[in-house]
């Protein structure tokens, strides 16, 4: 019994966090977009963006620790930490774990944001767009639930809803109407110092 | 002698997202391209735990929180 309640809790808790980790992605793509209404503010997003991510990292958390306790699975620590080290499924659990490490370098590096300075910062928040298609393969992958329909709805709504972001950050132009005069501005300040 | 706070605003790196006027509305006003307008002087101590969040919330990191002297 407490077996198949480890079991469960790592499955429900793998599609929670994916769910939560598309809409931390989705909104930070709002947030570069400024995105903003009367009823909206642009700290909303930023706020939304950042708790939604901590409560993403645990999930995550949850669906790693009840996997590798689960007696059934005997992952072993090791599998959860280092990629393709998992003698069950090597290749979708090692997506799995790369994907949780790069969240995890992600979510890092945010919290010291203001030590790291904000384009070290940035170049590893990068690696968002690596750590959501990893993380969905690894459950499209090995996901006990992915052809149940339920799973499928929720996996079509999350590729729907981080593809429409991310296609309107790319069709959309720069939300910031000053762009251009601003990269002239800096470039001209960079020539007097240099 | 007391110690105080006082926000700056790095002009270099602001790129006018205006989340900090949003949550300091007090201190923090938008000029018409949407970059801030600070009022100048110490913030007030009730305000300090919002300028800390504005701080933090910059996406670019463009304003700080500096500790200042005052004499009295």
């Amino acid at each position: 019994m407490s077996n198949s309640v480890l079991w469960y809790t790592t499955r429900g808790a793998g599609a929670v966090t994916l769910i939560l980790l598309s809409c931390v992605v989705v909104l930070g793509i709002l947030s570069t977009l400024r995105v903003q209404s009367a009823s909206w503010p642009r700290f909303l997003t930023t706020g939304l963006h950042r708790n939604l991510a901590l409560m993403t990292l645990v999930f995550l958390a949850l669906h790693i620790v009840t996997a590798v306790v689960d007696p059934f699975t005997n992952l072993g620590w090791a599998a959860a930490l280092i990629p393709f080290s998992s003698v069950y499924r090597t290749f979708w659990l090692g997506l799995g774990v790369i994907s949780f490490e790069l969240l995890a370098a992600i979510v890092v590096t945010s919290l010291v944001r203001g030590a790291l300075g904000h384009r070290a910062w940035r170049a590893i928040h990068w690696l968002t767009y690596a750590a959501w298609p990893v993380g969905l393969l690894h459950g499209l992958g090995t996901g006990t639930d992915t052809w149940s329909a339920w799973m499928l709805a929720i996996t079509a709504a999350c590729v729907a809803g981080v593809g429409m972001a991310i296609f309107f950050r790319l069709t959309s132009g720069s939300a910031d109407p000053l762009a251009a005069a601003r990269t002239m501005f800096r470039s001209a300040v960079d020539r007097r110092e240099a | 002698m007391s110690k105080q706070f006082e926000l700056s605003v790095d002009r270099m790196t602001c790129d006018g997202r205006g989340l900090c006027a949003e949550l300091l509305p007090e201190l923090i006003r938008l000029d018409d391209w949407g970059y801030p307008i600070l009022t100048p002087g110490p913030i007030p101590e009730h305000l300090i735990p919002l300028a800390q969040r504005a701080v933090e919330d910059c996406p670019v990191l463009a304003i700080a929180m500096r500790r200042t002297q005052h004499k009295k």
